[in-house]
């Protein structure tokens, strides 16, 4: 199977608020796929879905071939052991030392040797380049140093799937360069399928094989970054351009401006 | 207006059902989850040390004080009719029987609930359980079933040092201070306590107490509104929740074991 997920049809709603409506979407494996959109798009909910720490009101998702079973609590947690993610702003453990934050799924889902475990959180802390901040607590690095930290938690069990939630949020123009990078190469070295929800135009395209632009809950264009920079689509255009009005109103909607300083009943 | 009140008391009636409803099942699904804890006692060990030991000060100065006004209070009420030798017996019961556990579990809300409800309302604000559950760990088996066992037994055994303490600030009182006879001050206790009847039965109240205040504790910030006013109105809960039930189970409690 080309695909290690694939949503079909899938609903979304928290009470009567609509989140996500007929999605259709493929994460081929092997690729980096971007979810792009505005706040409040729904993007990040894809991802909790995905993930099965929330249940779809209609539809189906399927990750490496089995269907989600999202009320198999022992399933569920048996699928994201192939699955590692990294939170938007992080979610290291601040009582525990970088070191403790990366060998904490190993330490809970394996029992290997200290000496052994300790090479291999080692490891993984070479490669986002902060092996040498290993005894540092959370609250003492900054915060792209706690994004790659958190990185490294997240590939620790080699998963088949890694899903970035912003992971480019509140990061400097280096740290967002180098968050970028480490993502693609982590993808590509591990094998893995990423994906990458962002509303950062520039950085995404510039690792990503596919986008998807998500408006209110729905899927309004797809294609390679080539095929978005140039699309014609109106908020795909906003969103690329960052085009204050279009779309996407500036206004939040509701009375006109003249209704409001009476203006319209002196006319 | 009527109907918008009847309907106030319906929602009112009908949230507490539900909050009742997932408080026994998140309950039962602690319990449910401890049983991987007899394989890495070093989880609970952890949170007994910072539980228990952290409560140690507060406990024992509380009991010491406690003794020294019942050594007080004790001997002015006995000395009325000349009994002051009973000041022993009256120290001990009082703080076996009763004062020990209530006030030991009263102090452990206010010390050790407040600082499970606000780290685990914090941990989830922090999306650190989410965190957890996307590795694939239950953060009810990895954070909740340690802290609420280490909170069962941290309580029984800060509610005996608490009336320990509390006798030896009954004699400090009595004794050494006001001049009761020692010898009357301990040979009555040892005569009047019985093992069974009152200090197994303070033991068993503060093991109750145990459950409900750490529960209570948990499942506040397990259940808290993950923003910085949303713990806060957890850690308040978890005082005025816990401080009531233990009172009202300690009432029962005593109906039960003390009806002779």
């Amino acid at each position: 199977m080309p695909n290690l997920v694939e949503i079909r049809d899938l609903y979304f709603a928290y009470g009567d608020r609509a989140i996500l409506s007929g999605l259709e979407m493929d994460f081929p494996r092997g690729k980096v796929v971007a979810v792009m959109g505005g706040s409040g798009s729904g993007k990040t909910t894809i991802l909790r879905l995905i993930g099965g720490q929330l249940t779809p009101s209609r539809g189906s998702i399927a990750v490496d071939g089995a269907l989600t079973d999202f009320n198999d609590n022992a399933a569920l947690y048996r699928m994201r052991r192939q699955m590692g993610m990294l939170f938007q702003h992080g979610a290291l453990f601040t009582d525990l030392t970088v070191f403790e934050n990366v060998a904490f799924p190993l330490r809970e889902h394996s029992d290997l040797p200290e000496e052994l475990l300790r090479d291999l959180v080692l490891m993984k802390l070479q490669a986002v380049g902060l092996r040498n901040a290993a005894q540092l607590k959370p609250a003492e690095i900054s915060g792209g140093m706690a994004r790659r930290v958190a990185l490294a938690r997240a590939v620790a069990l080699d998963p088949q799937l890694i899903m970035y939630d912003e992971p480019f949020a509140g990061l400097d123009p280096i740290s967002m360069g180098v968050a970028a990078n480490l993502i693609r190469r982590l993808n590509d070295a591990l094998g893995s399928t990423s994906i990458l929800v962002s509303h950062d135009v520039h950085e995404s395209f510039s690792i990503a094989d596919y986008v998807y632009f998500l408006s209110q809950g729905r899927i309004v264009a797809h294609g390679t970054p080539q095929q978005m920079a140039a699309s014609d689509d109106p908020y795909v255009k906003q969103f690329v351009h960052a085009e204050a009005d279009g779309p996407v109103p500036f206004h939040y909607p509701g009375r006109s401006l003249a209704e409001d300083l009476g203006l319209g009943a002196r006319a | 207006m009527i109907l918008d009140f009847l309907a106030a008391i319906g929602r009112g009636v009908r949230e507490f059902v539900i909050s009742l409803g997932f408080g026994t099942r998140t309950f039962f699904s602690v319990l449910g989850a401890s049983g991987g804890l007899l394989r890495r006692l070093r989880l609970v060990t952890d949170q007994i040390h910072f539980i228990g030991n952290y409560s140690l000060v507060i406990i024992g100065v509380s009991g010491l004080f406690v003794g020294f006004v019942l050594g007080l209070q004790g001997y002015y009420t006995l000395n009325k009719y000349g009994s002051e030798q009973a000041l022993g017996l009256l120290v001990a019961l009082s703080l076996t029987r009763e004062l020990g556990p209530v006030v030991t579990a009263l102090l452990f809300a206010g010390r050790a609930g407040t600082s499970l409800t606000a780290e685990i309302g914090l941990m989830k604000a922090g999306e650190q359980l989410a965190a957890m559950e996307m590795m694939a760990v239950n953060p009810l088996q990895r954070v909740l079933a340690p802290r609420f066992w280490a909170g069962v037994i941290a309580m029984p055994i800060l509610a005996a040092i608490f009336s320990a303490v509390g006798i030896i600030g009954g004699y400090i009182v009595g004794v050494l201070l006001i001049g009761v006879d020692e010898g009357a001050f301990w040979s009555q206790m040892q005569a009047g306590v019985d093992v069974w009847a009152d200090i197994a039965n303070g033991v068993l109240k503060s093991i109750v107490f145990g459950v409900a205040v750490t529960f209570i504790a948990l499942y506040q910030g397990y259940e808290a509104k993950p923003t910085p006013e949303g713990v806060a109105r957890a850690t308040t809960r978890t005082v005025v929740i816990g401080s009531l039930t233990v009172l009202a189970l300690d009432f029962l409690l005593t109906a039960l074991m003390f009806n002779k």
